[in-house]
């Protein structure tokens, strides 16, 4: 790796801890951020020619407030303080600040960090985009891109964001345990919209997918300062099972793959293994979550060496879980989907009946109410609720895959 | 003798690698490795998940099992490779050459005491 790559890696890495403890300090988002900044400036200088500080981000913060702390002095005509070149050389600096910093004040100043960026009063694109200015440090430029915006209207939308959670008001005290646990719930949900903003991809390396990975990034780093809480082992482990099938979720034609069709040699092994140890680690908690759920079905699907392999049995229980947990329609209709596919179609066109009100205009319902209907026998039916999912569908493969059944249906032996 | 070359490095920073690059260095230790494994010299290596993958058991009358890598530490255990080698400056050899391949971080060098080549298949 060059120099510069180097350190560009290393302070995207010492980012959250080092952005984290000057918000501490300086109380103020916007004062956190130009101090870090100054100091990256000046890491560009200094590492090179002195070589990489033993801890990056101790060095960061250093260098970062006293740069604040300097700017301060100097407009008041006082003495300046010693330069960086001067400190680079960290040893008896850095290692009282670093053993401070090893306590348990940095882990709580990272999740600060996460949290300012999930207030409630913000939309999710907000705190999505909040969260990967801030905590992971990509450009408006690049969040512009991942969000199909331009770069001033991104720009704007950041910069309302800051100004609400400005105007709202942050805790510096250090946190309880009770409210600790609530930012990391907080916190996981933001992570989770931010996995799935870079899921949703519609084509294969289009800038929203690098998300997923940032997503996947930060949620290690949350698992690292909170390395027993089984709801984000689930959390990271859901991440791992989902984006392993990358590879295989489009075709050469940059169309989606549909999960039972796709090939799943070209599944990522490594990430699979990752995840299913961490739900394992998760299990013997014994304290079920959402997370874990999804993680566990996902990891229904990753096990399958072949789509007739899944476990539908298995899956319906998940979703039933689930479904006492978060009760929700789409959840519903998920358990639906694997009842029907261990045999029982009326069953459960019983358990999709009271969804036609809050999923009428949802694709999915429409194409596993037709599909349903037709095993049961009812083609003029079905061949309404599949003309209804085509008109919702939102993927060209999602349109085919139904097309495939309305075909089917004008065939002169079904009719 | 044998040798025991642990890896250390900031697993943030090697788990946030682009595939680019993680293929890129791969590749180039595949090739330092292929002529130590081709004169017999090198052993199992292995590449070990991050460590919020990691458990551990802290033996006792109750042994306790703890979520997380055994030692906080700056840079983590990420691998290791065991190489039989005439001498520490042949290892060292190997580790420079390694070093080359994927910069940043340590590597422990440690002499093996006994091993068990198990009965794992390769």
């Amino acid at each position: 790796m060059s120099d510069l790559a180097w350190i560009d890696a290393a302070l995207t890495a010492a980012r959250p801890q080092a952005v984290g403890a000057l918000l501490r300090y300086f109380r103020k988002l916007d004062a956190a951020e130009e101090a870090f900044q100054e100091a990256c400036l000046r890491a560009l200088k200094s590492w090179p020619k002195n070589g990489p500080p033993r801890d990056p981000a101790a060095w960061l913060i250093m260098v970062g407030r006293n740069a604040a702390i300097d700017d301060v002095r100097r407009t008041k005509r006082l003495q300046a303080l010693p330069d960086e070149d001067a400190i680079s050389d960290l040893d008896d600096v850095e290692t009282p600040l670093a053993e401070r910093l090893d306590g348990a004040d940095y882990r709580d100043d990272i999740l600060r960090l996460l949290f300012v960026c999930c207030h409630p009063d913000l939309p999710d694109t907000q705190q999505i985009a909040l969260a990967l200015r801030v905590v992971s440090g990509l450009t408006v430029k690049q969040i512009a891109r991942a969000f199909l915006v331009g770069e001033t209207a991104m720009e704007q939308r950041i910069t309302r964001a800051k100004a609400r959670i400005a105007a709202a008001g942050t805790s510096f005290e250090t946190p309880g345990p009770i409210e600790r646990a609530e930012r990391l719930a907080a916190v996981a949900a933001m992570l989770y919209l931010v996995f799935n903003e870079g899921y949703s991809a519609s084509a294969p390396g289009e800038a929203r997918g690098a998300l997923s990975e940032e997503a996947i990034r930060l949620a290690r780093l949350l698992l690292r300062l909170f390395p027993a809480e089984p709801e984000i082992m689930g959390l990271l482990a859901l991440f791992l099972l989902q984006h392993a099938r990358t590879a295989a979720r489009f075709d050469a034609s940059g169309a989606i793959v549909l999960l039972e069709a796709q090939d799943r040699a070209h599944w990522n092994a490594g990430m699979i293994a990752e995840g299913l140890a961490l739900l394992d680690k998760a299990m013997r908690h014994a304290r079920p979550g959402a997370y874990q759920i999804q993680a566990a079905i996902a990891a229904l699907h990753a096990r399958a060496a072949r789509a007739a392999d899944t476990d539908w049995g298995q899956i319906a229980l998940l979703y039933a879980s689930l479904e006492r947990l978060q009760p929700s329609p789409v959840v519903t209709l998920n358990r639906a989907v694997a009842v029907s596919k261990t045999g029982g179609a009326e069953q459960a066109f019983v358990l999709i009946e009271p969804l036609a009100a809050p999923l009428d205009n949802y694709f999915h319902y429409h194409g596993l109410k037709g599909a349903l209907l037709l095993q049961l026998g009812r083609a003029g039916e079905a061949r309404t609720a599949f003309n209804r999912a085509i008109a919702l569908a939102g993927s060209p493969a999602e349109a085919a895959h139904i097309r495939q059944h309305l075909d089917r249906l004008s065939e002169p032996a079904a009719e | 003798m044998l040798y025991a070359i642990l890896c250390y490095n900031v697993e943030d920073e090697v788990f946030a690698w682009s595939k680019d690059h993680e293929a890129d260095v791969m590749a180039k230790l595949g090739k330092v490795q292929e002529r130590y494994a081709a004169a017999g010299k090198l052993g199992p290596v292995a590449r070990l998940m991050p460590t919020s993958a990691a458990t551990t058991l802290r033996k006792g009358d109750k042994p306790l099992v703890l979520d997380g890598p055994f030692a906080e530490t700056k840079e983590q255990l990420l691998g290791f490779y065991v190489v039989d080698c005439a001498d520490l400056e042949e290892v060292l050899d190997f580790a420079r050459e390694l070093g080359v391949a994927n910069p940043g971080g340590a590597y422990e060098i440690r002499p093996l005491l006994m091993m068990n080549p198990g009965s794992l298949p390769a």
